[in-house]
């Protein structure tokens, strides 16, 4: 952040005098960041470019799609058979979406591994929870508009969740549909708001960069360090360089959905019109959302299942404030890390049984990794941060380095100023 | 400086009044764009609907479709409404009596919403542990009377307003 950036040429400076984006960018590629980040954070980058991929892919999609209830399916169609690459387009953006969701995991997976959440860095946490809660809105809404099967009975599913709000519920319903039904109205708003709501996402991710720049990135050992110092270095090319590797992979993955499997994350019900007078024997969600689709399901009561589900997420709000260690970083927490890794098998079962029919065995472990889910939040982080005796902290992030291995005498001892 | 604010004085009228007229144009423009959301002439104008129902034999159903959503017309057989009616009504989670979900002396006429009252799916006909209808999505189970007995619903199939026109005739709305 200094402000000691002067730019070369005399109209760089007139330029800067009056809007100063030269020392923006300075700032920006200057950036001191830790030295020891490692591929898992090489994410916020691909999720830049995962955003960039589907503001463009759909803008074009939406030259030549029709949001109306008659059009919209014969539309999509259009565009795979008659547009000039529109395949190619389509394929990315639905695809893409669902990259979208998996680097977007990582990413959260990645704060919960190192603590990223914790002070200071609470803000950056909760804008980009904001950003994800825009995201399943946004993915929601985009996933209705081709009007198949599995979009209407999606959208009737989804929007049906607010009736189950005592009192004013059926009419927020109404509302949303602009119809007694999931209708052409629903349709066309939908449309509206998902051409929206990527730009309000765009707006949060620069509040969300910015809010990091205050105080830098957490890196893998989670300790605060000097900036700039000899445990940093400039954003550009080191971090660039990595990104852009890391990138690279990313796209062969993204490429290999979209040019051998464009369709195995989706479901076949949506290649039929939508029908309001038959429902599919076996609804289900995209992916990314069976884990809280699967927490709704194991409540046996309408209200209680919808406050679970939304519950289930917004429980991640205040969790900078549940897990009461000071230590930020698993890998000095020998006990963290055994129930990090166990929340993370118990959010992939939920995952799974949400895909599953509701009933028997699977509604029995369902019920199981929804309860855990909770009492990992409530009781697991809280109690932990009391009990666990946690490993001793490094000084810097040279020190364990340039010491050849553990030397306690190097070690803070002092948890509290980490 | 203290006593100067204490005083309630010109000014602080001149606030409150400001405050309060932006917050009533505030809402007045504010409440036409939400408002504009809700239902519009068109959607209203689809109220009602007649069905021809000459042609159901006894035991069977048909949907129609009104103001865009399934309406089940099932014309029960004497069996049907017996066994509807035979069940204890504290065993019901939403209790309601057959003979008030049907018209006075058509009796074999049940008219009800094809609407799942959990999340809105439509439940699939003659399925279920109850012999009515059975919900595909998250497993409600309701009996011949369209009441909900087991699942994660919480009430009965709604009936709509309908009237008979004439003896082969039945108005919807």
């Amino acid at each position: 952040m200094s402000n000691e950036y002067t730019p070369k040429s005399k109209a760089g400076k007139w330029f800067n005098d009056r809007l100063p984006l030269l020392t923006l960018g300075s700032h920006l590629t200057d950036y001191p960041t830790p030295k020891n980040l490692n591929y898992w954070w090489t994410f916020g980058g691909i999720l830049t470019f995962c955003l960039l991929t589907q503001i463009i892919t759909g803008i074009v999609l939406a030259m030549h799609y029709v949001a109306h209830a008659d059009l919209a399916f014969a539309s999509v169609e259009h565009i795979m058979r008659n547009v000039n690459y529109g395949w190619l387009i389509r394929y990315i953006h639905s695809n893409g979406a669902s990259m979208f969701f998996l680097a977007v995991y990582i990413h959260i997976f990645r704060s919960l591994f190192y603590g990223s959440y914790k002070s200071p860095r609470e803000v950056i946490w909760i804008i980009g929870l904001l950003i994800y809660l825009l995201m399943m809105a946004t993915a929601f809404m985009g996933y209705v508009l081709p009007w198949g099967q599995m979009s209407f009975w999606g959208a009737t599913v989804i929007t049906s969740l607010f009736s189950a709000i005592p009192l004013v519920g059926e009419s927020i319903t109404t509302w949303l549909w602009g119809a007694y039904s999931v209708d052409n109205p629903t349709l066309n708003r939908f449309f509206s708001l998902h051409y929206l709501f990527p730009f309000l996402i765009v707006g949060l991710v620069i509040l969300h960069i910015w809010a990091l720049h205050v105080p830098g990135n957490n890196n893998p050992i989670g300790i605060d360090i000097k900036k700039p110092s000899k445990d940093t270095v400039p954003f550009h090319p080191y971090i660039t360089i990595k990104d852009a590797f890391a990138l690279l992979l990313f796209l062969i993955i993204f490429s290999g959905f979209v040019f051998f499997s464009p369709n195995v994350l989706g479901h076949s019900d949506n290649y039929i019109p939508a029908n309001p007078l038959v429902t599919p024997a076996h609804i289900v969600p995209e992916w990314y959302l069976l884990p809280f689709y699967a927490i709704l399901r194991s409540v046996p009561d309408k209200l209680g299942g919808v406050i679970l589900m939304f519950g289930s997420i917004f429980i991640l709000f205040v969790l900078p404030w549940l897990d009461t260690s000071k230590v930020r970083s698993a890998v000095f927490r020998p006990m963290y890390r055994y129930f990090y890794w166990i929340f993370v098998v118990d959010v992939l079962l939920l995952g799974y049984m949400g895909a599953m029919p509701a009933e028997g065995i699977y509604l029995a472990l369902a019920r199981i990794g929804t309860i855990y889910y909770f009492l990992h939040f409530i009781v697991v982080l809280p109690v932990l941060g009391l009990l666990e005796k946690t490993d001793p902290i490094p000084m810097s992030i040279s020190a364990p380095v340039l010491s050849s291995g553990a030397d306690p005498a190097l070690a803070k001892k002092d948890y509290d100023k980490i | 400086m203290s006593k100067e604010e204490k005083k309630v004085n010109r000014r602080d009228f001149l606030f409150t009044a400001s405050y309060t007229v932006g917050a009533v144009g505030l809402g007045a423009i504010v409440w036409p764009l939400v408002h504009q959301m809700n239902p519009d002439k068109a959607q209203q104008a689809l109220a009602t609907t007649e069905v021809d129902i000459s042609q159901i034999e006894p035991g069977k159903s048909i949907t129609v479709l009104w103001r865009g959503k399934p309406v089940f017309l099932k014309r029960r057989t004497q069996e049907e409404i017996n066994e509807a009616r035979s069940v204890n009504l504290q065993d019901l989670p939403d209790p309601e009596k057959d003979e008030d979900r049907v018209k006075k002396g058509k009796d074999e006429w049940l008219v009800m919403l094809g609407v799942c009252t959990h999340l809105g799916c439509v439940p699939l006909k003659d399925k279920g542990d109850y012999k009515g209808w059975f919900c595909p999505c998250h497993g409600s189970h309701y009996d011949l009377s369209g009441r909900i007995r087991k699942g994660p619903a919480p009430t009965n199939m709604e009936i709509p307003k309908f009237e008979f026109v004439d003896s082969n005739t039945i108005k919807i709305g």
